[in-house]
């Protein structure tokens, strides 16, 4: 990975943001601070690491990619607009009456592979997708994005569980650990304790690492690549709402939409970011 | 009249599935007692024991089909649709994808394991559900059929099966989705069930006739989407209905036959079923008979209708 390709997925990834703020704001409804603090994992699986082809979404050999913190929708639709799933127009229309682009990801979009939203779900179906993998013998990854909040839901253990009791070593889990919940800090409202210990227990191989950072983000892929016989979880540091100074760090815009005055600074602020990146 | 288990013929008609390699079955470690050991005795390759995790057994099943894969997935009917609703719902519905839950144990016949394990209400959570199909056999080789014939219907099913043998009484009907199957002709009152309690409502039918009462007789397998035109059909013909089923009155198939008989305006309905009520302990068939599900209350039921 160069420099160059670094800062153009750094551009990419505030062209998210930006994306992701002004949806929720038309919309007046969505979930801004995970889709923020999600930006710089969805651009590098996206444009650097996903077998994909945007011309043809079903193609068979094709790496999945389930968003199982479903509300990050913004952010989803942002990137697979940007990689030419569909026009960036239909952007507009999100969470609308009669538009494609619903709340939370079904199927019906093109580049979904799996409707998502009820928490632990879409983990759980990633582990039908990387077993119909191993089945068929395809060389096929599976990614899933998992909220921290979202592993308070009992099925993610028992999804857990059974990934690693099925080998599913083309199985890769990234959580995005933004340390907030809808109600608050996610050690508050029900401690996780130590995330990546937890995986490791249940027979994960684990790698922890600073979720905004791309070449992060992607060598830690790359080393887990292996066929181990082990499923791999990616225990991605991050914050919740990065990029827009008030909505960071706090449980207050997990799900509700900036007024004009904070969608205005947002993007002020989301735009002197760009400037930057592109400065240095 | 010979008894036989839907479980069985399920077990059955799964092995002759198998040969499609699109076949996944999953269960959640209910396998000797749903009877998909069968088929994992001849396909282990595409067999998985989920454990007892019935949420996250619905989750792989729907990421199975959501690939390509014909998926069956089974444990009993209370853990299929009160435990995993939610996956089910979102996954699995939602998504209108090719997962046959059958579900075994349902009903009150489950006997001695007492109201915990039996699903009175199972019938109304899936129906209650866009684009799922819920199926409901009466006997062990109309079951087979079922099975064999859904499996290349696209789209999700809830199959309901019983845990009892039960007499043999469809050899010769075939299934068709959306289809009663009519098994006698009468023009005073017509029965309409679904399930295995088929064989009660046949006996009621020659107690009935002993009184001179003439009663058309329907079983209903496919509960949804239902037979619509051969109930009203009936309803118009004989005026008067009993439906008789082993589920909750409630959101069941009298539920059903009520609604679509209401909206018709015209005949009497009376729905025989568990009353709003959780089950117990006890044999079977005792239980059926303990809850009024027995040829001797469809016979007074029907006199009652008829005024006689």
């Amino acid at each position: 990975m160069n420099i160059e390709e670094i800062k153009d997925l750094k551009l990419k990834a505030n062209e998210v943001r930006r994306l992701s703020i002004e949806m929720i704001y038309r919309a007046k409804s969505g979930h801004p601070g995970g889709s923020l603090s999600a930006a710089e994992i969805l651009v590098t699986l996206y444009f650097k690491i996903l077998r994909v082809d945007p011309k043809n979404p079903e193609w068979p050999d094709r790496d999945r990619f389930i968003l199982s913190k479903g509300h990050a929708s913004a952010a989803y639709y942002s990137v697979l607009a940007m990689k030419g799933y569909f026009p960036m127009d239909e952007l507009k229309n999100f969470r609308k009456i009669n538009s494609m682009l619903q709340g939370h990801p079904t199927i019906h979009i093109p580049g979904v592979d799996m409707t998502t939203g009820s928490l632990g779900q879409g983990f759980s179906t990633s582990l039908g997708m990387a077993l119909a993998g191993k089945i068929d013998n395809k060389d096929y990854r599976v990614f899933t994005l998992l909220g921290d909040g979202e592993l308070d839901e009992g099925i993610v253990w028992e999804a857990a569980m059974s990934a690693v009791h099925n080998k599913l070593d083309n199985l890769i889990a990234i959580i995005d650990r933004n340390m907030y919940q809808l109600d608050g800090n996610t050690e508050k409202i029900l401690s996780l304790g130590n995330v990546a210990k937890k995986f490791e227990i249940f027979g994960w191989e684990v790698r922890e690492i600073d979720g905004h950072s791309i070449p992060e983000i992607y060598i830690s892929i790359m080393e887990l690549m292996n066929k181990n016989g082990k499923p791999k979880a990616i225990i991605a540091k991050t914050v919740k709402g990065k990029g827009v100074s008030f909505m960071e760090n706090t449980h207050e815009f997990h799900g509700k939409a900036p007024n004009k005055e904070e969608y205005e600074k947002a993007m002020k602020e989301l735009e002197e970011e760009r400037m930057k990146i592109l400065s240095d | 009249m010979e008894k036989e288990s839907q479980r069985e013929y399920y077990g059955k008609a799964l092995q002759e599935l198998g040969q499609d390699k699109r076949i996944v079955v999953l269960d959640a470690d209910l396998s000797s007692s749903t009877h998909t050991i069968m088929f994992a005795k001849l396909y282990p390759e595409r067999f998985f024991n989920m454990g007892i995790q019935e949420q996250n057994e619905m989750g792989v099943a729907a990421g199975l089909a959501r690939n390509g894969k014909i998926v069956f997935a089974s444990t009993f009917a209370v853990f299929a649709t009160g435990r995993a609703y939610d996956i089910i719902r979102q996954s699995i519905a939602y998504t209108n994808l090719s997962v046959k839950i059958v579900a075994t144990h349902g009903g009150i016949t489950v006997g001695e394991d007492g109201a915990t394990h039996q699903a009175l209400e199972d019938i109304g959570i899936m129906s209650g559900l866009p684009n799922m199909r819920v199926i409901v056999p009466a006997d062990a080789p109309e079951t087979k059929r079922v099975i064999k014939n859904i499996a290349y219907i696209d789209g999700p099913f809830y199959v309901r099966l019983s845990r009892e043998k039960v007499p043999t009484i469809l050899n010769d009907y075939d299934f068709e989705l959306g289809k009663g199957i009519v098994l006698k002709e009468g023009d005073d009152i017509t029965i309409i069930s679904t399930g295995i309690v088929l064989s009660i409502v046949l006996d009621a039918y020659e107690k009935l006739r002993e009184l001179n009462i003439n009663a058309s007789i329907l079983h209903m397998p496919s509960i949804k989407p239902i037979d619509r035109d051969l109930i009203l059909k009936y309803s118009r013909k004989t005026g008067k209905v009993i439906t008789v089923e082993e589920h909750n009155i409630y959101n069941g198939l009298g539920s059903r036959v009520s609604e679509i008989i209401a909206e018709d305006g015209y005949g009497k309905i009376k729905r025989i079923g568990i009353n709003d009520t959780f089950g117990e302990s006890g044999p079977g068939m005792e239980l059926l008979n303990k809850y009024g599900i027995n040829s001797e209350n469809i016979v007074e039921n029907a006199k009652n209708l008829l005024k006689l």
